[in-house]
């Protein structure tokens, strides 16, 4: 049985998973965090702590996208709207049922070294197992000098840190902002600090729509609206990105509690395979439930499973080093797209991409003959078309029609003149046409030769094999 | 004349509700969502008017419903009476890719029904080319879907078109010979309302019967474009065939869709097992008929109705009786029909009766479904026109018959087949009169 525990991250903090519920609206009360500990999480990084203030009402507008809801949601909300003293008294209540649950705390105050001394202290006192400074948060916060205002200046997040370095007991991480030139500035800045850990990203500055009706964009608080933090499935890569340029960069580099866009187990395993010792959770909490972390904690373990891991430190940063310069990459190494025409349903999706997206070698030729070369030798996708539309086409209806129409096409499920050919001396191995393919291992980027296969071994300095084809997920 | 609706008959649109029914806009979202929107999509392939579905499909996800009609009826003026009255199943959503992907095809009869009503519902007009900005005269025969969709094609590129039609109201089968569960008449009117406002120019309760009436057609216009459909529908050629209770398909089916039939009661049997019989059959289900047989001559394989009518007549309660024909019609002294029918078996191609199998039906109406004949008697008349087995012989791209002045479609000129078919054979003949009289004035 894999063990997927967290053992002493940011030096101190042990978990019963990496799953966390970062700071936000899941983690707003005790009666929530009790809940959440019941479902599944492995800790929680509480609401941000300050002092309380008013938040705007409608707060949440999303991205949804050919209709999925919430590829990305974006929100106005501030930290707490409670008291300092009502969320350390719960905190403290949830650690006595709950000890063995990290909270990490999130906090929030004004730029005053007296004033962070007397929230670390108190928030330690009730229990906290660690300090998250949320030096990040992208809207309303920052306009009052906190949140991102700090995040976003080197010398202020390095000088903030330093100060509640010098009161705290527990381990202390930065919240980072993603909505800055080059994150490593502010992760270097937080270690120069004396931070022992970071959390990263937070959301992203976002307007994430206008209504077409009213020019207000969403979401509209009585008629106007203001930049919200977007996060959700939309921001991962730029997370992943993000996390990536952290971990590599040894002046940045310290234990990572990863966040942006994890909706599930495999967006998890990426950013550990990226360093992450943990994983923070919010969007996907807030659209299914506490309820999503059951899968996310079978998946880890099953995939670990599968893959001969123990503990979570046997692929933690695997991928750090399969990320170089463009420069560094194998210019040698050729794919070309292979259709598997047992698999194709006949759709022209990657046709249509290759004409228009990318190099005009896909075509609709296995019946009229296949032809190899330049573009000018071959029928264009308006000339398909006007082919289609301009053709005869009648109702079968009778027997002997609609039989016939029926009919199979001959080897493949798809009749040939359908399935569309790769001339594999034009195609560049791209892979926009794997990627546009609706059916999963149909298309597939192959070597093209076996001289560039050996070549392209050799060229791997890390001693292991690559898979040659990226594998569709 | 006008092409005036009829009332609506709230009793006939209980009893005939929609077999598709509408789709909800956020449904119709999901769905057009669901959508792969393929590149030379087989669906716009397999449309015989080549109906640009992903195009419309797509453009239903984005909330462009005024562009979605618009690509749709500027490939199918009819795409309203299409999207509920076509055999989608043999069409579009046959072809869908959706089919190897493992899932159900995308309801593109559905959406396009979808798309159409949000536009009609709007009461916008379509534009069309300011009239006579063409030079071109054409008179369109018979007022069915291939002369409504030649006619509108003219008509929106400037060319001048009338309709000649002998019944009161436009629209032909559409009007009077489809399912109302599919297609109700005030659609079909609706329809043929559009293209008036097209400029169209309708006659309608005027026949052309003569040769002569024809030649007069001919002074007047540039080209004639004969949308007649077939001729009436055959008989059994059985004794007892005239008495009153028997009423052929066709006839049926425009009684009630036009109101003059409301109810029945009792047993009826419809004798054919075509798309017509199993609308028949199904009608007189919902019309009232405790008991509805259908019987056919030859068996459950061999019948020409499509899969999913057979599968909706069954749900609708109708019974088979296969192998079996009729011989005669009697009364009984209640004045119910008595059918004597016979079981038979196929030979050699020959039907032979099966001794000691007759039996007699007692009944209240005899439906003969059994096809219509072909609609000849005019143009059999006119010069240069050729028929084979009464259907008028075209150019399948053109519609143009042997005269160069006549152009033909529908099913008087491809033996019968759907309204779409109908409506892509008419926009064809538009295009190749365009053509030729573009030719002609250069």
């Amino acid at each position: 049985m894999p063990d997927i525990r967290v053992h002493r991250f940011a030096g101190k903090i042990d978990a019963p998973n990496p799953f966390w519920l970062a700071s936000g609206p899941t983690t707003n009360s005790s009666e929530q965090i009790m809940r959440a500990f019941d479902a599944g999480w492995g800790g929680v990084v509480w609401k941000t702590i300050g002092d309380p203030i008013k938040n705007a009402s409608p707060r949440y507008s999303s991205v949804d996208w050919n209709g999925t809801r919430m590829v990305g949601l974006n929100n106005i909300e501030l930290i707490s709207d409670r008291s300092i003293e009502a969320n350390l008294r719960e905190l403290g209540e949830v650690k006595k049922y709950y000890p063995y649950h990290p909270i990490i705390a999130s906090l929030m105050v004004d730029s005053k070294r007296e004033a962070w001394h007397e929230i670390v202290q108190r928030t330690e006192d009730a229990g906290a197992d660690g300090l998250e400074l949320n030096f990040s948060c992208p809207h309303g916060m920052n306009e009052r000098g906190m949140g991102s205002a700090i995040g976003q200046v080197p010398d202020c997040t390095e000088k903030i840190t330093a100060w509640v370095k010098e009161k705290a007991r527990t381990p202390v991480l930065v919240k980072l902002s993603p909505n800055v030139t080059d994150i490593r500035a502010t992760a270097a800045a937080a270690r120069r600090g004396g931070a022992d850990g970071l959390s990263a990203i937070n959301t992203i500055n976002s307007i994430v729509g206008i209504d077409l009706d009213t020019f207000v964009p969403r979401p509209n608080v009585d008629g106007a609206s203001t930049h919200g933090g977007y996060g959700g499935p939309a921001i991962k890569p730029i997370a992943l990105n993000m996390v990536q340029q952290i971990m590599s960069d040894p002046a940045s580099a310290l234990p990572l509690s990863g966040m942006g866009g994890i909706s599930n187990w495999r967006d998890a395993v990426e950013f550990m395979l990226l360093g992450c010792g943990t994983v923070q959770v919010c969007t996907a909490a807030m659209h299914y439930g506490y309820r999503v972390v059951e899968d996310m904690a079978e998946g880890l373990e099953n995939w670990m499973r599968t893959k001969g891991f123990a503990t979570l430190d046997d692929f933690r940063g695997l991928s750090l080093d399969r990320v170089t310069d463009w420069n560094s990459l194998n210019l040698n190494y050729k794919v070309i797209a292979h259709i598997d025409e047992q698999k194709c349903i006949g759709c022209g999706l990657c046709q249509i991409a290759c004409w228009d997206g990318a190099h005009q070698c896909i075509h609709s030729d296995r019946v009229s003959g296949p032809v190899n070369g330049q573009i000018q030798l071959h029928d264009g996708p308006p000339t398909v078309e006007f082919r289609s539309r301009t053709s005869l086409a009648t109702t079968p209806v009778t027997r002997q029609e609609r039989a016939a129409a029926a009919s199979s096409h001959g080897p493949y499920p798809t009749p040939l003149a359908k399935i569309p050919r790769v001339d594999e001396t034009e195609c560049t191995g791209c892979n926009l046409c794997a990627l546009v393919c609706p059916v999963d291992e149909c298309i597939t980027m192959v070597r093209a030769g076996d001289n560039e296969l050996t070549e392209s071994r050799e060229k791997d300095s890390r001693g292991s094999e690559v898979a040659a084809e990226p594998r569709r997920s | 004349m006008s092409t005036a609706s009829i009332p609506d008959d709230l009793l006939l649109r209980e009893r005939f509700t929609d077999i598709k029914p509408a789709l909800s806009p956020q449904a119709a979202v999901i769905e057009a969502n669901r959508c792969l929107n393929c590149f030379d999509a087989p669906c716009t392939a397999a449309c015989p008017t080549h109906i640009d579905v992903p195009g419309f499909i797509k453009r239903i996800s984005t909330g462009n419903l005024r562009g979605s009609a618009l690509r749709i009826l500027d490939a199918n003026i009819l795409g309203s009476s299409c999207a509920k009255a076509c055999p989608v199943e043999v069409l579009c959503e046959g072809a869908c890719v959706m089919h190897r992907y493992n899932s159900e095809p995308i309801q593109i009869g559905r959406l396009q029904r979808y798309a159409m009503d949000s536009f009609q519902a709007t009461g916008e007009e379509l534009l069309t080319a300011p009239r006579g900005s063409r030079n071109v005269q054409v008179a369109c025969i018979g007022g069915g879907p291939a002369s409504l969709a030649c006619a509108a094609e003219l008509c929106r590129h400037g060319a001048h078109a009338i309709i000649i039609e002998r019944n009161e109201l436009p629209g032909g089968l559409n009007t009077y010979g489809i399912a109302e569960y599919k297609l109700r008449t005030s659609d079909s009117l609706r329809e043929a309302e559009m293209i008036r406002r097209m400029g169209v120019e309708f006659r309608t309760g005027a026949a052309i019967e003569t040769a002569e009436a024809l030649e007069e057609l001919e002074s007047e216009f540039d080209f004639l474009f004969l949308g007649v459909g077939l001729g009436a529908m055959q008989r059994m050629n059985i004794s007892g065939e005239d008495h009153k209770g028997v009423l052929n398909a066709l006839e049926f089916i425009a009684s009630y869709k036009t109101g003059r039939l409301r109810e029945l009661s009792g047993t009826v049997v419809v004798v054919g097992a075509g798309n017509t019989a199993i609308d028949a059959a199904s009608a007189a289900r919902r019309l009232g008929a405790e008991t509805v047989y259908l019987l056919y001559r030859r068996g459950e394989r061999e019948m020409t109705a499509f899969d999913f009518e057979y599968e909706h007549a069954k749900h609708e309660g109708v019974q088979f009786l296969w192998r079996r024909q009729p011989y005669a019609i009697r009364t009984n002294e209640r004045g119910r029909l008595l059918l004597d029918t016979v079981q038979v078996n196929e030979a050699d191609k020959a039907l032979l009766p099966v001794a000691n199998s007759e039996y007699v039906i007692e009944c209240d109406y005899v439906i003969p479904a059994i096809g219509q004949s072909p609609f000849a008697q005019l143009v059999q008349d006119l010069r240069r026109i050729e028929l084979r087995n009464g259907i008028i012989v075209v150019d399948p791209e053109t519609g143009q018959t042997g005269n160069s002045r006549y152009f033909a479609g529908g099913d008087c000129a491809n033996g019968g087949r759907e309204v779409v078919d109908a409506v892509a054979d008419g926009k064809r003949a538009a295009r190749a009169i365009l053509k030729i009289a573009e030719a002609a004035y250069a």
